[in-house]
């Protein structure tokens, strides 16, 4: 994504050697990052709301309130205590209780984000650990086909690759795996420019040296001596990308194309509700706001993680 | 420097050919019968009209072929004809690009001229309650979502208002791009508004962050000591010496916005109804107009690596220490 790209270009991810990284010291310069830790405990909050959203939710997320529901979406209860029914945060447009879908919705940006991280950071640190590890032709390829990728925009992309899945076969088969392999496979450049940097200055060192005289294969020196000292970068990237695969998710789905209805996401929340925006506020507001927080919070330890890591910086 | 820039002019000729053999592939392999998809749905199409149309069209033909006939063309500017639109891509496109570049253009002007102001203004505090907060807001800013935000500003200045003294209110529509079919500055101005900030959000709070980064970098250099040293006015050493080297690294960042831009635009078109390019890829998807489609991928992709290119060039030319080799 270009927010992370720029980032790295303008402020090249450099780390003093001698600065021992223990467990230790990490953690006390991330705790010194106030932001850092209010995120931290927010998104703690959102991921045990997630996983214990099946006990937490007063209704099951897809049930529909044929009792009190009418027609229109009822009110939170904090603003018409009789009207409610029940529901703390009012229902949606068909009349399912909006604070049960909204802790389901925490689940499906927290998985896809999560996931979607995974298999971009496999990727693009296999790409990118071939790519500076070898150099040569291998890289030169490596590197066109990347920039392929980052030149063309990822939201359009990522519509048009849902949109055949959809033509194909059926909306419905745009399930929660599809999305998270869409989303995975198409920002792995990112990364893989990361490794590849890293590498490129590592794999002349004295111990990538010493290894290979010690007669290692390429293999064993990637991943065991090469792979673990490009860590710190990848951890701030794959943070950070993290926020932003949970905003693409939110998109793809409020456009329609993302995690399809009934169930609940944080997006396809939002779809609903923009029609009804004019007598039903809260529909709108909620979902927004638990996508707002969550992303907030993961960029805030994003950039604790960057100031803890990287000492040279401030 | 002429040199350079010719040299990675031509370097992005092959990047974009490789990037339309991608596109073509995707277009003409993933869906079920390419440019054709459209009617499969249609009942009054039988399985042997598609069987003609495939072959009227070359699309048995093998994919190379294919893909020779459909560069041959687009390099004629002829990109075939949208299905959804029933005119030629070509025309449908540039219909809807004044429209996307007003919108476009008037969020980048924002983000430029808010975020770099902000980024100085906090710089020059450091640590600050100004600073902190904001910094804090740019980091939610970064953080938005654009479609809620969209929402939430229509819910604010559309749905409801916002009441001012004396019996004033700030109203805004918040679809289309003017009311009536005759130009009317203010009535623009007023429909610009709402989506053009809603589209700047995420560039200016990531402009600010930079800006902020880079002029408090720079106040840290030998140079800015010494103009100090010299008993240089504050806005003068401010301006003269450290605005102008603060900015390099930022040109580069905004050259670098576009494909967030254009993602955002799709997105902000859609909810303000903007009669733009976002909105006619929107259509274009939900109707499997391939032509179209390609041609609004291979179009942005252009613009993107133009931009890339941009940002290379005018980092040369700001900073003297660049080598071109």
């Amino acid at each position: 994504m270009s927010i992370g790209q720029s980032i790295q270009e303008a402020v090249p991810f450099s780390y003093d050697e001698d600065v021992a990284f223990t467990k230790v010291t990490l953690w006390k310069r991330f705790r010194r990052h106030r932001l850092a830790m209010a995120g931290l405990v927010v998104l703690v909050c959102i991921v045990l709301v997630a996983v214990f959203a099946p006990m937490l939710a007063p209704f099951p997320p897809n049930h529909i309130d044929n009792v009190h529901w009418q027609g229109t979406p009822l009110p939170p209860c904090f603003e018409n205590a009789k009207l409610c029914g029940g529901h703390p945060l009012g229902t949606d447009e068909v009349g399912r209780d909006e604070l049960s879908r909204l802790l389901f919705g925490a689940r499906a940006s927290l998985q896809v984000g999560l996931f979607a991280v995974i298999i971009e950071i496999v990727i693009g640190s296999i790409v990118g650990a071939i790519s500076g590890y070898y150099g040569g032709w291998v890289d030169y390829l490596l590197m066109r086909i990347t920039d392929v990728f980052l030149s063309i925009p990822i939201l359009p992309l990522l519509l048009v690759l849902t949109a055949i899945v959809v033509a194909t076969s059926s909306r419905a088969s745009l399930s929660f795996g599809v999305i998270v392999l869409v989303i995975g496979v198409l920002s792995w450049p990112n990364p893989a420019r990361l490794v590849r940097a890293s590498f490129l200055s590592l794999r002349n060192r004295e111990f990538t040296e010493a290894a290979r005289a010690v007669g290692n294969g390429d293999l064993r020196i990637i991943f065991r001596h090469l792979l673990p000292n490009a860590v710190a970068p990848i951890i701030v990237q794959a943070t950070l990308d993290v926020a932003n695969v949970i905003v693409l998710e939110s998109t793809l789905s409020f456009l329609g194309m993302g995690i399809q209805p009934p169930t609940a996401s944080w997006g396809n929340m939002l779809t609903g509700a923009q029609v009804n925006v004019e007598n039903a506020w809260w529909a709108a507001v909620f979902p927004g706001i638990g996508i707002l927080l969550t992303v907030l919070s993961i960029n805030f330890i994003g950039d604790g993680l960057r100031d803890a890591l990287d000492p040279g910086m401030h | 420097m002429l040199t350079y820039i010719v040299r990675r002019t031509l370097q992005a000729i092959p990047l974009l050919l490789l990037i339309s053999v991608v596109l073509f592939l995707v277009a003409m392999k993933s869906s079920p019968a390419g440019p054709l998809t459209p009617y499969l749905t249609n009942p009054h199409i039988t399985a042997a009209d598609i069987a003609r149309l495939r072959h009227n069209f070359g699309l048995d033909k093998p994919i190379w072929v294919q893909y020779y006939f459909w560069l041959n063309k687009t390099l004629h500017g002829d990109l075939g004809y949208s299905t959804s639109n029933a005119e030629p891509v070509t025309q449908a496109i540039l219909q809807r690009l004044p429209a996307t570049l007003e919108l476009m253009g008037a969020s980048l002007i924002i983000a430029i001229t808010a975020g770099i102001s902000l980024g100085i203004f906090s710089a020059v505090r450091p640590y600050s309650t100004a600073d902190y907060i904001i910094t804090t807001l740019a980091f939610f800013g970064q953080s938005m979502p654009v479609f809620w935000f969209a929402l939430m500003m229509q819910l604010l200045f559309a749905v409801h208002g916002i009441p001012l003294p004396f019996g004033y209110e700030i109203q805004l529509p918040s679809a289309g791009m003017s009311s009536g079919s005759g130009f009317n500055l203010g009535d623009r101005i007023d429909h610009l508004i709402m989506p053009a900030f809603v589209l700047s959000l995420l560039q200016l709070a990531l402009f600010s962050r930079f800006m902020r980064s880079s002029m408090l970098e720079v106040m840290k250099t030998d140079y800015m000591r010494t103009a100090a040293a010299k008993g240089l006015p504050f806005r003068t050493i401010l301006f003269r010496h450290g605005f102008k080297n603060a900015l390099i690294p930022v040109v580069t960042v905004i050259a670098l916005s576009m494909p967030s831009l254009i993602g955002g635009a799709i997105v902000t078109e859609t909810i303000f109804a903007w009669p733009g390019m976002g909105r006619l890829f929107i259509n274009a998807l939900q109707q499997s107009d391939i032509p179209l489609l390609m041609g609004y991928l291979n179009l942005t992709a252009i613009l993107v690596v133009f931009f890339n290119l941009v940002a290379d060039v005018t980092y040369a030319w700001l900073d003297p220490r660049v080598k071109f080799d």
